[in-house]
């Protein structure tokens, strides 16, 4: 297998000594579409956390290419190319839905001009090019904070990828969004990361995504990997299906 | 629509100067308090409160007056190298203050502003104490006007600046800075996530609402003809975010639309009654309630009606 994009070796980190992380080490590999599943309150958000800035572990490293990220801000983490979408949509709720695509759009291409306006027209295509991907075409001009709650996240995501990253981190990224929705929604989520190339690592709840889309499984329980794998292989694992999907 | 809007009030405005000279004063006061509330307005769009912007209006008062006295006696050289100052000074306060949210942004930018104050009403030897300095009459391309002559020159190019940097403004505010400037309101969260520093988004920012604020300082010293202490006090900082308020912030033309509204309103009540102070309270109230926008709201809003 190639060298991991993304390595979290040993990684230790508690909250008011309940253990989200207790030396628990993972890789995530070029191409791959890592899902990582546990009970609610497991450590995974943490996870996703400690990877990207957010929270610095106890003890442990996190490795991008090779070079050591764990004391990097979330902000020069994402200018290595590794961009997230949140459990809760975070998005400039005051801003039309196509401001918050050209921002995201903009600071992917450089910030720093003041010359040229946020809204071009090759940035607004693309803007719209994205949403159509992720179905908010038709709400482009829309408030943000007007747009229902599944919509909120499937914004999210779709600001995530204008980052164009190469590694996306995605938490829940289903949750909010109806039934109907969930699975027109991963088609075209998988679609985006095969087309662009991007490896993703998502923590997701619905077994049924899992199965169907993720290319590998890691079960986090109490900090600690209870199981990992094929998802045929540990969906097959009894303790698993005991702890983690009766529960989930 | 706004663009003929906004062009027919330049106009109308440079009109009523030629026709009534005795306005051009407050016009040319409107105009440099409108800039300094425009310092306040963009500020205003983070979601940042500065009660202290006074300061910088001062010192590039100040600037003037000790560059005049240093011998540099050419307006658009003093003009220039005094904003330099006020940029400067804004540069570094905002260095730390841009850290700060909330009340706490608010009340250092206060706190700093009144050390300030303090500074030039005391240091009597450098700055004159509570009398001040004079801002002489400099030349305009090497000719030293009268007076007279001088205010008129000052009112049309202070017009002048107000639709050439307005137009600076509104492109910046426009551009992908200023919209991660607007952004810093909603979710800096998100910012970070997208690789945008939010400490330079802010400082950038800063220095220019400071810049934006010396220049109407500038304006003002040679309008008047002299700099004193309180124009760095803290009640001429809650003025200008008054005039901010009042005129509102959804746009560049509302912290001139704000500044001439008031200091026309003050003009005239003044003339009524020495409780003007009144006036302008319950024109605040008004607008608070009634438009909370503020006055430029109104266009934006008729505007949104008609398209």
């Amino acid at each position: 297998m190639s060298r991991p994009i993304l390595e979290a070796k040993n990684l230790r980190v508690a909250f008011n000594g309940v253990k989200a992380a207790d030396g628990a080490s993972i890789a995530i590999h070029d191409g791959e579409f890592l899902a990582i599943i546990g009970p609610n309150g497991s450590g995974k958000t943490t996870l996703l956390n400690i990877c990207t800035g957010y929270i610095r572990p106890i003890s442990g490293s996190v490795l991008l290419d090779g070079n050591d990220i764990t004391r990097m801000s979330p902000r020069a983490i994402a200018r290595r190319g590794v961009a997230r979408a949140f459990q809760i949509p975070q998005l400039f709720s005051a801003q039309r839905v196509i401001d918050n695509m050209m921002l995201a759009l903009a600071a992917k291409d450089g910030l720093w001009t003041v010359i040229r306006p946020l809204e071009t027209a090759e940035r607004r295509d693309e803007a719209k090019a994205l949403l159509e991907l992720v179905g908010l075409d038709g709400d482009t001009d829309r408030i943000s904070s007007t747009l229902p709650e599944g919509h909120r996240k499937l914004l999210d995501i779709a600001v995530a990828l204008a980052l164009k990253p190469r590694l996306l981190l995605l938490d829940e990224p289903t949750s909010g969004v109806s039934a109907l929705e969930r699975f027109p929604l991963m088609e075209a989520l998988m679609s985006a990361l095969r087309q662009r190339r991007i490896t993703a690592l998502f923590v997701e709840h619905d077994m049924d995504v899992v199965a169907r889309y993720a290319s590998r499984v890691l079960v986090w329980n109490a900090g600690n990997i209870m199981a990992e794998g094929r998802p045929d292989e540990v969906f097959g694992n009894a303790q698993v299906r005991e702890r983690v999907v009766g529960v989930a | 629509m706004r663009i003929i809007l906004a062009a027919a009030a330049v106009v109308m405005l440079a009109a009523l100067a030629f026709a009534a000279p005795w306005l051009q004063f407050v016009l040319t006061l409107a105009i440099a308090k409108g800039f300094a509330a425009l310092g306040v307005a963009v500020l205003l769009r983070a979601g940042l409160i500065s009660i202290g912007h006074a300061m910088f209006f001062a010192a590039s008062a100040y600037g003037a007056a000790f560059l005049a006295r240093a011998g540099i006696n050419d307006l658009g050289l003093l003009l220039i190298l005094s904003v330099l100052v006020s940029a400067l000074i804004g540069a570094i306060a905002g260095s730390f203050l841009v850290r700060y949210r909330a009340i706490f942004f608010a009340m250092l930018n206060l706190a700093v502003s009144m050390v300030f104050y303090a500074l030039c009403a005391k240091l009597y030897g450098v700055t004159g104490g509570t009398d001040g300095l004079p801002v002489p009459i400099p030349a305009v391309f090497g000719i030293v006007f009268a007076e007279p002559v001088f205010k008129s020159i000052l009112f049309y190019l202070s017009l002048t600046l107000m639709v050439l940097v307005g137009l600076a403004v509104h492109r910046y505010l426009d551009s992908p800075l200023g919209h991660a400037l607007s952004a810093v309101h909603s979710n800096e969260i998100r910012l970070e996530y997208l690789g945008i520093p939010v400490w330079a988004v802010l400082l950038i920012a800063y220095t220019i609402s400071a810049a934006l604020a010396g220049l109407g300082g500038s304006i003002a010293g040679f309008a008047i003809g002299r700099v004193v202490p309180d124009f760095a006090f803290w009640t001429a900082s809650g003025h200008l975010v008054l005039i901010a308020v009042l005129g509102g912030i959804g746009g560049v033309p509302g912290a001139f639309i704000g500044a001439l509204f008031l200091e026309l309103l003050h003009s005239a009540a003044v003339t009524v009654t020495d409780a003007w102070n009144m006036f302008v309270g319950i024109t605040l109230i008004v607008v608070i309630m009634f438009m909370p926008q503020g006055i430029y709201g109104l266009f934006e809003r008729k505007e949104a009606q008609s398209s």
